[in-house]
């Protein structure tokens, strides 16, 4: 029975407690688990890179990424379980960013692949939503960081609850229907490697998040649709647009 | 009024700018050799502006953005006053950035600009250094250009809106080792302060304590270790930072 740490609605308080005892709260809307700052990692399902194709060679990208591209999902983004994402007035449609959160445990800096883990302290389920952008060439702040657009828990499950990170089902269901199958297995970057390769450049602290990467052709939802985005053995983070 | 966070005897304080030197939130009167400066804001959420000068983006060869090009920093990057920033030996090319930092004082949806002054509680100084031997074509500038750890020196001082009564006609400036290496002005802006709030309010929420560093002018020249950067803007004062190994 994995622990998970969880903010129930109206308590900023961190409960450590058995997954048994949550389940029966998981009606109620959540707040989101974590209180770090949240990073995204662009490109590091190998479907998606290879979705750009020749694009990554020409203008305005020029050669392919090197090191991680990362982004930040701010504050104003985080929405927990069950809570409704904000459809802007001016759009019809939104991504659904499929992804796991790293939870990090304690300050990591230049870590190394092999001892990366030692510095998560869990995982927990990540919907990256966007406004549909097809350029990632300038950061996407207007299209990633509105007010809800980073639904994020229900819980964090502690690491050892994921018997191999590496290896982990992503399932994305709009209103029931199966309309996203991934896994962790076709990552560029494996989880360890990509902390190892971002914390080269810069440190994550304790409560910080990393999502390691949004599987290619994300589904696309609109007004009044449940997202149900599950991850084997971490959680089923549900959210509907309004 | 003029605030800032120090580390004085163990603890972290509110400091005060007085006539007679820098007093502790609790009365105390402490000479500036023996405290730490801290950054004087401790953003959850910081936005950053690219090519937002006329002249820098013509020096970058490119055309100024028909809307404000905005990234976001995260929390390891920001250093007080009188902090060491860090060149790797594989960087050939890492300058400063002298910026006017906004401290918004009041959640802030969908301000017009008419208003948006009234949402900032304050002004502090940026040097958002960049270390262009990492720039990649993917979220450009990336964040292993724009957030490495301990490259955003702010400070030393917040200094409450009401005592800069125009952000708009502020003199910019940069030193390395007490030479004038960039000059320029606020007015300079392509999209000036209470532009950036209305447009960033009316797509997301902000919030008290966020910042928003607002870009440089002119003048951005390659820095080595052990230069002495001094960034300073008119009426805020000089935000001092070396660079080392």
């Amino acid at each position: 029975m994995p622990y998970v740490k969880s903010h129930f609605a109206g308590s900023a308080q961190a409960t450590m407690t058995k997954l048994q005892s949550i389940e029966a709260k998981l009606e109620k809307a959540f707040n989101p688990p974590v209180s770090g700052t949240v990073y995204g990692t662009l490109l590091n399902y190998k479907g998606s890179l290879e979705k750009m194709g020749d694009a990554l060679n020409e203008a305005p990208y020029k050669a392919p990424p090197k090191a991680p591209i990362l982004y930040i999902k701010p504050i104003n983004t985080l929405l927990g379980h069950k809570g409704e994402i904000p459809m802007p007035s001016n759009a019809a449609e939104l991504v659904m960013g499929a992804s796991i959160g790293l939870v990090i445990g304690k300050k990591a800096t230049k870590v190394k692949a092999e001892e990366a883990l030692d510095y998560v302290e869990g995982y927990t389920v990540v919907n990256d939503v966007s406004l549909p952008h097809e350029s990632v060439f300038r950061p996407a702040v207007k299209e990633k960081a509105r007010n809800g657009f980073c639904p994020i828990g229900p819980w964090v499950v502690e690491k050892e609850a994921v018997n191999h990170i590496g290896d982990v089902k992503i399932n994305v269901y709009i209103n029931g229907e199966l309309k996203q199958q991934n896994n962790t297995k076709n990552l560029i970057r494996t989880v360890p490697v990509l902390l190892q390769d971002v914390t080269e450049f810069m440190t994550l602290s304790e409560g910080d998040v990393l999502m390691i990467g949004i599987p290619e052709n994300p589904p696309i939802a609109s007004r009044n649709d449940t997202v149900r985005i599950e991850a084997e053995g971490i959680g089923v983070l549900e959210n509907t647009i309004k | 009024m003029k605030t800032a966070r120090v580390a004085y005897e163990g603890a972290i304080h509110l400091a005060i700018a007085t006539d007679n030197g820098i007093e502790l939130e609790n009365g105390k009167q402490v000479f500036e050799e023996d405290m730490v400066w801290l950054p004087p804001v401790e953003p959850k959420t910081c936005f950053a502006l690219g090519l937002n000068y006329f002249d820098h983006a013509s020096e970058l060869s490119f055309h100024a953005p028909e809307e404000p090009l905005v990234f976001l920093k995260g929390t390891n990057t920001f250093i007080g006053h009188l902090g060491v920033t860090k060149r790797s030996a594989d960087v050939t090319n890492m300058h400063y950035e002298c910026e006017l930092a906004v401290v918004i004082g009041k959640q802030a949806d969908h301000v017009s600009k008419e208003h948006a002054l009234a949402y900032i509680s304050g002004y502090t100084i940026a040097n958002d250094y960049a270390f262009r031997d990492y720039l990649e074509n993917y979220y450009r500038p990336n964040l292993r250009v724009k957030n490495r750890d301990a490259s955003t020196p702010l400070g030393p001082w917040f200094v409450d809106a009401e005592d800069v009564p125009d952000p708009m006609n502020l003199k910019l400036r940069t030193y390395v080792n007490g030479e004038v290496v960039q000059e320029g002005s606020t007015k300079d802006m392509i999209f000036d302060v209470p532009t950036l709030i209305a447009y960033l309010s009316s797509f997301m929420t902000l919030n008290p304590g966020d910042v928003i560093l607002t870009g440089t002018p002119k003048g951005t020249v390659d820095t080595k270790v052990g230069d002495e950067v001094v960034t300073e803007i008119e009426g805020l004062g000089q935000l001092k930072n070396t660079i080392v190994e």
